[in-house]
């Protein structure tokens, strides 16, 4: 055997030189085709989520939500205080701290609920605050990305699969609403709105969020579904030029088959990562506006708001002001995160 | 009803409007294109990439809406523009099929193989049972060679070659008279083209298909068909029996397309002149007046330049569209 052969000294490859020829036989056919045996069969779903908990960022954000939500959804039940209740004499708590009254009270053997990020200048509980604050802002964002998906998805699907004229026409509105200005839209939509709604919804839960968040969602459902259908469209675009659209159309499949068996389940992974990655945006507009005062009204706090409120003491009570802001952060960065996670695992040009 | 030939195309014009600039004007893709396939037979089409091979496929089979022209298959018209027929083709889907060029974009990746193969018996119900389906597209799998355990497996985990032998499955799943094969081998490796050509005469034989064999090699149309069509810039050169084109070809367009043919005998490699082409394919929306070819041929005449050459027959159907005799 030719010396050149010889095992490198850190290499798992089998030293031939220590082999005759004569030792080795022929492949039966049988073994041929036991090499032909495939890899196990994973479907496109499967192999995207194998991906997708490999990737240890999109992991932790998973953990992260996972865990504010189960704080969201069971803090207040354990919490003896609500986000509205002022707890007389216990004003401007730093965190962890008691009141004189409620030292009083431990004095006496009687148990308190530890204030855990201290209270409000008014004395409401602040942990609890930020609880529903978080609530507020995870539930607009959700349902901001709902209402932008339902209209985004059918204008977007329509627009691309008809094509031609249709889809000229569709996609210059788009263009249209696409310029127009949309904070200045949902201002003054929710200055008029604030005039003319709200004696209509007084006793409503709706009353509780108030006319602002009303006018956000009027605009998120009205400006912001464009990217989703430019976006959708696009994708319809492309996956009609796929020679299997024609294949099915060869064969004689319906129209409405052809959407739903070809072409929708291709647009799936598109539609999964923009709607994760429009929560974290909406949750941002919607702090955003609350910072500015356009936000719920009080007493429903949301994260902006909270901060807003924040400003006033911020250099005696600088933990207001952390607190809602990083739980802004945190939920933003791990919905972003878990995003560009799935979409890493759902695009199969980028993950080979 | 039967009748001599399977399919009939006459004078089929197929524009596609596109936009040049800020006007939309018409991309002659297939410009008066007409010939005929008998039960049985093997039609090779041949002609360099965006020539119009595809769109010729594509329109008879009615996934293009046809500019002008007729189409008959099978004694019945499915497409006459002077006497406004434009039949539904619902029920022709199940005789007249595809198969497609590229083995990747034609498979649904978001489909198992037993999906893919099942649609076109789901569509046209072909089947009383579940059991009835399945067995069915057992029995497809087993034709074209696939291993029947592989039936709920994705189309991505499948090699060049065996996506092919998929897409052939489920062209063959409706039972059809006539396939149209456009480049069904150029995507795949030498080694398998033959195996899958092979496949192509062997269910050919056992089903009594007819095709439209498309290709942009010679060889690998000269081995399976009966005749060969040459197709240059949406136009009809040349059709012939096989040994007849390639030991006689008579359009100066078919004469350089053989001669850059490796011939195997080094003998005859010697004696035969080489003619090499000169100049690009024109773009289809600049087509030259008269012949299409006279800007790269080499007995272009000023009649070239004026006339469309007309298509006609040099003895034992032998079509030729040139002035040159
Ligand atoms: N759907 C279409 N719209 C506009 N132009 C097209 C379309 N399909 C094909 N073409 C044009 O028609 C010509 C012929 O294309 P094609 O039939 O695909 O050629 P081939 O299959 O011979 O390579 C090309 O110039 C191509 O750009
Ligand atoms: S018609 Fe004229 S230009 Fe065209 S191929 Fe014949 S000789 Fe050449
Ligand atoms: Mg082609």
């Amino acid at each position: 055997m030719n010396e050149n052969l010889k095992k490198a000294p850190f290499s798992a490859q089998i030293n031939l030189s220590k082999f005759n020829m004569q030792d080795f036989e022929k492949a039966t056919d049988e073994e041929k085709r036991q090499q032909e045996v495939m890899g196990e069969s994973t479907t496109f779903f499967k192999d995207s989520m194998r991906r997708l908990r490999k990737n240890p960022l999109a992991m932790l954000s998973i953990v992260i939500l996972a865990l504010l939500l189960l704080v969201i959804i069971f803090a207040p039940l354990v919490i003896p205080y609500g986000y509205a209740d002022i707890v007389k004499g216990t004003a401007n708590l730093h965190p962890m701290e008691y009141s004189t009254s409620e030292l009083k009270q431990i004095a006496n053997g009687e148990s308190v609920f530890p204030h855990l990020f201290g209270t409000d200048s008014l004395g409401r509980d602040y942990f609890i605050r930020v609880v529903y604050g978080a609530r507020v802002s995870l539930g607009v964002g959700i349902f901001a990305s709902i209402l932008v998906l339902a209209i985004g998805m059918l204008y977007g699907s329509i627009s691309g699969y008809l094509g031609g004229k249709v889809d000229l026409v569709m996609m210059r509105i788009v263009d249209i609403i696409y310029s127009l200005p949309d904070m200045l839209l949902i201002i003054l939509l929710a200055v008029v709105l604030n005039e003319t709604l709200t004696p209509l919804i007084e006793g409503t839960i709706l009353a509780k969020l108030g006319t602002n968040m009303i006018a956000l969602f009027i605009v998120f459902g009205l400006l912001y579904w464009v990217g989703m259908a430019r976006l959708i469209r696009g994708q319809i675009l492309t996956i009609k030029q796929n020679e299997y659209v024609l294949a099915a159309q060869c064969i004689g499949t319906s129209t409405a088959r052809t959407i739903r068996r070809h072409i929708l389940p291709n647009c799936l992974s598109v539609i999964i990562i923009t709607t994760a990655l429009q929560i974290p945006s909406a949750i941002f507009t919607e702090s955003y506006l609350s910072f500015l005062g356009l936000g719920v009204s009080a007493p429903m706090p949301s994260l902006g708001s909270l901060a807003n409120d924040a400003r006033a003491g911020m250099m005696t009570y600088p933990e207001r002001l952390l607190f809602p802001a990083f739980a802004i952060c945190l939920i933003v960065l791990a919905l972003n995160l878990l995003g560009d996670g799935l979409r890493d695992a759902f695009d199969p040009k980028l993950s080979k | 009803m039967s009748s001599e030939y399977i399919l009939e195309v006459e004078h089929l014009k197929q524009y596609f409007p596109v936009k040049n600039g800020f006007r939309t004007v018409p991309l002659k893709a297939v410009d008066d294109i007409s010939f005929s396939i008998k039960p049985g037979e093997t039609l090779g089409l041949v002609g360099e990439s965006g020539c119009g091979k595809t769109t010729v496929g594509r329109t008879l089979l009615r996934l293009y809406q046809p500019t002008s022209g007729r189409i008959v298959f099978d004694g019945d018209v499915l497409f006459d523009s002077e006497n406004k027929i434009d039949v539904k083709m619902q029920p022709y889907r199940k005789q007249m099929q595809m198969v497609f060029q590229d083995p990747y974009s034609s498979l649904n990746p978001r489909m198992t193989v037993e999906d893919i193969i099942g649609e076109p018996l789901d569509v046209h119900k072909l089947y009383s049972s579940k059991g009835e389906r399945h067995d069915k597209i057992i029995e497809l799998m087993e034709t074209v060679g696939l291993n029947a355990e592989h039936a709920t497996r994705y189309a991505h985990e499948f090699s060049g070659g065996q996506r092919q032998r998929i897409g052939i499955a489920r062209a063959l799943a409706v039972d059809p008279k006539f396939i149209v094969c456009d480049e069904p081998v150029s995507a795949l490796d030498v080694s398998i083209q033959a195996q899958v050509v092979n496949m192509f005469e062997d269910l050919q034989k056992q089903r009594g298909l007819s095709y439209l064999f498309i290709a942009h090699d010679l060889l690998v149309v000269q081995h399976i068909s009966d005749r060969i069509a040459v197709m240059y810039l949406g136009h009809m050169m040349e059709i012939a029996e096989s040994d007849e084109l390639m030991d006689n070809p008579i359009h100066p367009y078919t004469q350089s397309l053989l001669s850059a043919v490796p011939i195997p005998d080094p003998e005859t490699a010697r004696k035969s002149q080489r003619i090499i082409l000169e100049g690009d394919v024109p773009s289809p929306l600049k087509m030259p007046s008269g012949c299409p070819f006279r800007t790269r041929c080499r007995y272009a005449t000023e009649q070239c330049a004026r006339e469309m050459p007309p298509f006609t027959d040099r003895g034992n159907g032998h079509m030729v569209a040139c002035w040159n005799k």
